[in-house]
């Protein structure tokens, strides 16, 4: 974790190949109720990988894995190995806040805390540590351009955030999430509240932000999926029946399933 | 039965519920018209801030208001603390079905029914008998300082009896903070207490704070539970530390009502304390309400 935790680290180190997130057989239970069935997936770093399936396939169960959201559901049981930069993040002296400091999650519904802009994105920070006010500002203003907020909200830093319109709560809950300075950004339907305008404004965010940011995004939409990543997987009743590069998966399906599905046969 | 039946027996329950509620009503009306009508006009500024005299018939109650704020001031310091740390535990930390939880809110429960009069006895023995007994033997040399009735006790014993209304009434604040704001802070990597400290409880600062208004209501009117543990008859001076006995309006009334060596020279100073205790606990309860009300529309709005 030291080295997976400096800032910089040297260009040829082995996190190029390793993968961000990999999970080896992988199942989770809920009490008795198998909800991931054997899954092996493989996500590449500084891409957006999306996961596809229709409700209640384990796409999101999936994305809760990776940053261990699922550890606050009660009766919740894990078989396999997960693997954030090559170490288990299951392990039993695992450092749950380190994980989620670099593996941040942005949920369905916007969820901004009913505090004011500027305290939701220095909510991070000031957490993780940061103290002093001109430190504070610079990474509100950094991660509110990041994410496009910054021009519009500059001048109303004050005002409460539920106030503002679902997709600028959307983009908030992004600046208060690259704040804590992530890798990786799980994004749970982000975009399910939003019209389509706001929407296609923030998979151009989305774009935007593979730079430098691994992302791995559930959707409902597979037009999404289509348009937003370089990998999909295709995922029915927990298991994950395909996953490969996006362009492959809807084009060229190899699985039945995933055909009858991107075809819209169900879903 | 004909149509003409069904119609009269619906006609006759209509009216004894109705009759039931005008009763409500009335007695309601009656009781504050009654001491309203008899006590507002003995108030006056001077009776809000002289002392007795003549052995309570005279002067004006300024001690036992003096007392009852003292009172309620230190119950609040003790109970606040306690409650909201209850629930927060109860809501966020313990594990969900487990044993201590089910015994702690059982107790809760229970502690919500003991009758009053039993809190005053708890208090003379627990706080009292046990307690200051105690720090007199380890401070003062066996010297009675805290060994007695005092403010500190009763303020303690009130503490006792509100504790379940605060509790209560943080655990359903706390509850209907969204999961979503629980989880954002989660998996930006906070710490439960960081959770817990920067995200639940400002948001559950309304609810709490009416819980506590609803306690001081309550406290401000009890008087059993400070019966033996430090409410006097007349005192000559205020309450100065926390081991003076003080006054207390509730107990003012009450000894006003049963030891006044002249009923009638009373009567007039009875109804007045009387209609201040009452505006008291109606003007505590009504911001209660108000800010409960003020709470619900925001949560309401989603703001």
């Amino acid at each position: 974790m030291s080295q997976a935790a400096s800032a910089d680290p040297p260009a040829a180190d082995v996190r190029v190949q390793t993968p961000a997130i990999e999970a080896r057989s992988l199942s989770l239970f809920y009490g008795s109720f198998r909800a991931l069935k054997d899954v092996d997936v493989a996500v590449p770093r500084r891409e957006i990988t999306a996961l596809i399936g229709p409700s209640g396939c384990g796409k999101s169960t999936l994305l809760r894995v990776f940053n261990r959201m699922n550890d606050l559901v009660r009766g919740v049981r894990i078989e396999g190995s997960v693997l954030v930069d090559g170490r288990d993040i299951y392990r039993p002296d695992a450092d749950l806040i380190a994980l989620r400091k670099r593996v941040g999650m942005v949920f369905q519904r916007p969820n901004p805390f009913p505090i004011s802009v500027f305290q939701n994105v220095a909510y991070g920070p000031a957490i993780h540590g940061m103290a002093s006010n001109a430190e504070l500002e610079e990474a509100v203003e950094r991660n509110l351009r990041a994410t496009g907020l910054w021009d519009d909200l500059k001048d109303r830093l004050r005002v409460p955030a539920l106030s503002l319109p679902p997709e600028q709560q959307q983009r908030l809950c992004l600046s208060r999430l690259l704040a804590v300075e992530p890798d990786v950004l799980l994004m749970d339907e982000p975009c399910s509240t939003l019209d389509p305008i706001a929407t296609a404004r923030i998979e151009e965010l989305l774009f935007e932000l593979k730079k430098n940011y691994t992302i791995v995004i559930v959707t409902h939409n597979m037009q999404q999926a289509a348009r937003v990543s370089s990998r999909a997987g295709f995922m029915l009743l927990g298991d994950l029946v395909e996953f490969g590069a996006t362009e492959g998966l809807f084009t060229n399906p190899r699985d039945q399933r995933t055909q009858d599905y991107i075809t819209g046969r169900f879903g | 039965m004909s149509r003409r039946w069904i119609n009269r027996i619906t006609f006759l329950f209509m009216g004894l519920t109705g009759l039931a509620c005008a009763t409500v009503i009335l007695l309601v009306a009656l009781i504050l018209g009654h001491i309203a009508y008899h006590g507002v006009h003995h108030l006056s500024w001077e009776f809000l801030t002289t002392a007795p005299r003549a052995g309570m018939t005279e002067g004006g109650i300024f001690p036992a208001i003096f007392g009852t704020v003292f009172l309620v001031l230190l119950m609040t310091i003790a109970v606040v603390p306690l409650g909201v740390c209850t629930a927060v535990y109860l809501q966020e930390y313990a594990p969900a079905g487990s044993k201590l939880v089910h015994a702690v809110r059982l107790a809760i429960q229970n502690l919500a029914g003991v009758p009053a009069i039993v809190f005053g006895l708890f208090g003379l023995g627990f706080f009292i008998e046990f307690a200051g007994r105690s720090v007199d033997r380890l401070f003062y040399g066996g010297q009675l300082h805290f060994g007695q009735p005092a403010i500190l006790w009763a303020a303690l014993t009130m503490a006792l009896l509100t504790l379940p209304t605060v509790v209560v009434a943080t655990e359903e604040a706390l509850r209907v903070v969204p999961r979503g704001h629980r989880e954002a802070a989660y998996a930006l990597g906070a710490t439960r207490w960081q959770m817990v400290r920067y995200v639940l409880l400002p948001q559950a600062t309304g609810g709490i704070l009416t819980g506590t208004i609803l306690a001081v209501s309550r406290g401000a009117g009890e008087v059993a539970p400070i019966l033996f543990t430090g409410a006097a008859y007349y005192l000559p001076e205020l309450p100065r530390r926390l081991n003076h006995q003080f006054m207390e309006l509730g107990y003012h009334v009450y000894v006003m009502a049963t030891q006044s060596p002249d009923v009638d020279a009373t009567k007039p100073i009875l109804y007045a304390t009387v209609f201040v205790l009452l505006t008291l606990t109606f003007l505590l309860n009504f911001s209660a309400v108000v800010l409960r009300a003020r709470i619900r529309r925001r949560l309401a709005e989603g703001r």
